[in-house]
């Protein structure tokens, strides 16, 4: 492996850290904060992609943070599994980051923008490093780092309801920091590691003793706590609709399509690099994620039929799709932890998309959420309504669309697992459901408005490109996912 | 069942093209929503106790008891949460471990080479700080930028909102808005600096110098005895305060404002991320760094530890202060 590929992990973590924190120095004029983060945004991307094309023969590989080696300092370590969902993530983020530029200048005031800019790059820094970290404890700095930042960023836009739920938001998400910590030092007092392989060595001896089993069962039961609250898995996910309904539309599709998937890596690495899968399965946590996750699927979308404004309906539907992956997961096998990979990838490039479509959607009429008052907003703006119509179908999942692969996927990988009757019916029934509030909502946009208003600005060539690459990403996951999921598959073999 | 069939299809019809609600059926609502139904009842006529429905009682005794009993239920969940917690987490504490014993799993190989390689490999006389600033640097890099964030979040928050400071003054009285600070004429600031406040004065010129210097000393000091640049940082943000309040944020600001803030604290990030990404460069690809570990208990020993301590110091004392100023002031 050529010595750029080797250093990539570190480089793309740091480059998109520095330009965080050379933001706030920057010359807040000609767009220049949102420049730097765009531009090493992109950069890191670029790097992901290269890493995953070198990845191909050799598989996996560590990387020393410094002089000393695995136990005694920190270290990143990256497989294809790792280097794809950066290069998803780099794409997500910089989509909806250029797609919604013009949403994000008329949301935030021009003071706070260097700022905003700032955080965004800090969540996408912590999100690569919590995808290429194999020690717990750098994780859970980065989660501390995720979660601040992610808060700003849904408090950035004024007003007294984006505050509210931002703090709601904060609330919820230091609960289930604190469980993770909380759990971090129980596992460090048993095994004496943070190295996620060298916990894993010891866990299996205590687990063959038999010896620790009370704390070693409560603290994997806290880990999955902690992080299913803050990926908002079921029944601990009503925090979510506020603060991604209310946020800016960049906050939205960010928040929905990336800080979300972070999380749920962490708790695919815990089950597949820290446990193991047999522990796993032994202490029965995969079975409670599959009875959440068959239940957030439905209840979900049972609170997004219910929503008249678009962004909340959009952000339960989230709650749905959060529930697909946990479904994967609890499945607790490789094909299911494939299929769960495959929907964070897929969820990750569609639900940005069909924020940034229902921005420019009220953006054309009128700057209303109300899901009536969108009618007709498809003739004024048709990339927006293009690509909300591609993300609905795609949740739905018809066929050539990128939901349909995932779906596909779980469903085959249910196949080995006892539940499958209820991870069919479960299915099927989120399926319809999800078709239930999306279809109307496309039939909305589509109907021609009986009264003109003055006819909104028309969106910009940015807008029109980035829901073109949107679009692209889209139809490329549902019509090649056969070598994704294998790739995907190869990947998930030697992540643990 | 044709009728059925039909007024379902109207229903549709209508949502679709967004007509107003019908008087018959009620399920969409028109943008702004309808007055809740108990003020829809006229208030100059009471109707009695016993005219009502059960579905109005019932809203009317939720109109008057349900927060009430939404605050207790919350209350007493809280409680019943937090106790099961506190239950659970020390019965497993109970089945930890023994603390202190030789045996423990934390005792390893990790340890060993810390305690008995650490001076000779960082150069530090203290562990703590070759471990935190050179073994795991990492991580500290990562704490330091947990601190950053805070203080990006913060002052987009409280300090850059769309008003220039000018517009700020020019508004009457206490805003409640909820994204802007508390502001208003100088008598009704939160913390107004008292002219005559004499022994707070005395004691604050007294202890101000000394406390930099403790600070300094603590920073310096990081990695030859216990502190560092968090504690050290603490301590010097203290000094910012003390100063604040005994002489007003003005004499604050007139050394310390927005801009330095600022710089000061994304240079020292910077500067610290340039010093480590160099030694993790290096360090991963094999390379001599380069840097003198220097002789264990000198001043000038431990490679990057001090540099690293004082860029670590400088963003801990710039975040504790700009959190007082902006929390107490609104600005800094």
């Amino acid at each position: 492996m050529s010595f750029l590929a080797y250093n990539i992990p570190f480089f793309s973590i740091f480059l998109v850290m520095l330009a965080a924190i050379v933001t706030p120095l920057l010359p807040n004029r000609n767009r220049i904060p949102e420049c730097a983060a765009t531009a090493a945004i992109a950069a890191a991307g670029v790097m992901s992609a290269f890493l995953l094309a070198e990845l191909r023969g050799e598989l996996t590989f560590t990387y020393a943070m410094g002089h000393f080696p695995a136990p005694w300092g920190n270290e990143l370590r990256a497989g294809p599994l790792e280097a794809l969902l950066a290069l998803v993530f780099c794409a997500a983020m910089l989509l909806s980051v250029t797609g919604n530029a013009n949403s994000t200048a008329e949301d935030i005031p021009p003071r706070r923008q260097p700022l905003y800019y700032a955080l965004i790059s800090l969540l996408m820094s912590s999100l690569l490093a919590l995808t290429y970290t194999n020690d717990i404890f750098t994780a859970y700095v980065f989660i501390e780092i995720n979660t601040i930042a992610a808060c700003g960023i849904v408090a950035a836009k004024e007003g007294g309801e984006t505050v509210r739920a931002a703090l709601r938001y904060l609330v919820m998400s230091l609960v289930g920091s604190g469980l993770v910590l909380i759990s971090i030092c129980l596992l460090y007092g048993l095994t004496g590691h943070l190295l996620m392989e060298n916990m894993r060595v010891a866990i299996q001896d205590l687990a063959a003793s038999g010896r620790y089993m009370l704390p070693l069962t409560a603290a994997l039961n806290l880990m999955t706590a902690g992080l299913a609250v803050k990926s908002a898995l079921y029944p601990f996910a009503f925090w979510l609709p506020d603060a991604h309904g209310s946020a800016t539309n960049a906050s939205s599709s960010i928040l929905s399509g990336l800080v979300l998937k972070g999380h749920i890596l962490l708790i695919i690495k815990v089950f597949c690099r820290v446990y193991g899968l047999e522990i796993i399965q032994r202490l029965r946590v995969d079975n409670a994620l599959l009875i959440l996750g068959l239940l957030g699927m439905i209840m979900g979308s049972v609170h997004a039929l219910s929503q008249k404004n678009v962004k909340r309906m959009i952000a339960w539907s989230s709650v749905a799709q959060v529930g697909y992956i946990f479904l994967g997961i609890g499945l607790n096998t490789v094909a299911g932890i494939a299929a769960a990979c495959l929907h964070i990838i897929v969820h990750a490039a569609v639900k940005p998309m069909i924020f940034t479509a229902a921005g420019g959607l009220s953006n054309a009429a009128g700057h209303k959420k109300g899901l009536h008052a969108l009618m007709g907003s498809f003739h004024a703006n048709r990339w927006a309504g293009l690509g909300f119509i591609a993300g609905a179908f795609s949740m739905m999942g018809l066929p050539t669309f990128a939901g349909f692969a995932s779906k596909l996927s779980l469903t085959l990988a249910s196949f080995d697992s006892p539940a499958i009757v209820w991870a069919l019916a479960a299915l099927a029934a989120s399926s319809v459901l999800n078709a239930l509030y999306y279809v109307p909502a496309v039939i909305v946009i589509l109907t021609p408005a009986a009264e003109h208003h003055a006819p909104p600005p028309p969106p910009t060539r940015l807008y029109k490109l980035s829901m073109a690459a949107f679009l692209a990403l889209n139809f490329y996951l549902g019509l090649f996912c056969v070598p994704l999921l294998r790739l995907i598959e190869r990947g998930v073999r030697v992540f643990g | 069942m044709n009728e059925k069939i039909k007024a379902l299809w109207q229903h549709f019809r209508d949502w679709v093209e967004g007509n107003g609600p019908r008087p018959e059926n009620e399920v969409v609502p028109p943008e702004p929503p309808p007055a809740l139904p108990f003020t829809l009842r006229p208030q100059t006529h009471r109707t009695r106790f016993h005219e009502l429905t059960i579905r109005e009682r019932y809203e009317q005794w939720l109109e008057q008891h349900g927060l009430h009993l939404f605050s207790s239920l919350y209350a007493g969940l809280s409680v019943l949460t937090c106790a099961l917690l506190v239950t659970l987490l020390l019965v497993i504490v109970a089945d930890l471990p023994p603390f202190g014993d030789p045996a423990n799993p934390a005792h390893n190989e990790v340890i060993q080479r810390y305690v008995e390689r650490g001076g000779h490999e960082t150069g530090a006389r203290n562990i703590v700080a070759g471990m935190i600033l050179d073994y795991r640097a990492f991580d500290t890099f990562g704490e330091s930028a947990v601190l950053f964030t805070a203080a990006v979040s913060v002052l987009m928050l409280l300090r850059a909102s769309g008003r220039t400071r000018a517009e700020d003054a020019a508004l009457p009285g206490l805003i409640l808005d909820s994204a802007q600070p508390l502001r208003g004429p100088p008598e009704m600031r939160l913390h107004t600096c008292r002219r005559d406040d004499s022994i707070l004065r005395g004691v604050a010129s007294l202890s101000i110098p000394a406390i930099l210097l403790l600070g300094c000393a603590v920073v310096a000091n990081g990695h030859l005895s216990p502190g560092g640049g968090f504690s050290g940082g603490a301590i010097l943000s203290t000094a910012l305060i003390l100063c604040a309040n005994a002489y007003g944020f003005d004499r604050v600001h007139a050394f310390f404002p927005e801009r330095t803030f600022v710089v000061s604290s994304s240079g020292a990030l910077l500067a610290y991320a340039a010093a480590k990404g160099y030694a993790f460069f290096t360090g991963a690809n094999h390379i001599a760094s380069g840097i003198p570990a220097g002789t264990v208990g000198d001043i000038l020993s431990g490679g990057l530890i001090l540099p690293l301590n004082i860029c670590v110091g400088l963003v801990v004392a710039g975040t504790l202060y700009g959190f007082y100023a902006l929390f107490s002031e609104g600005e800094i």
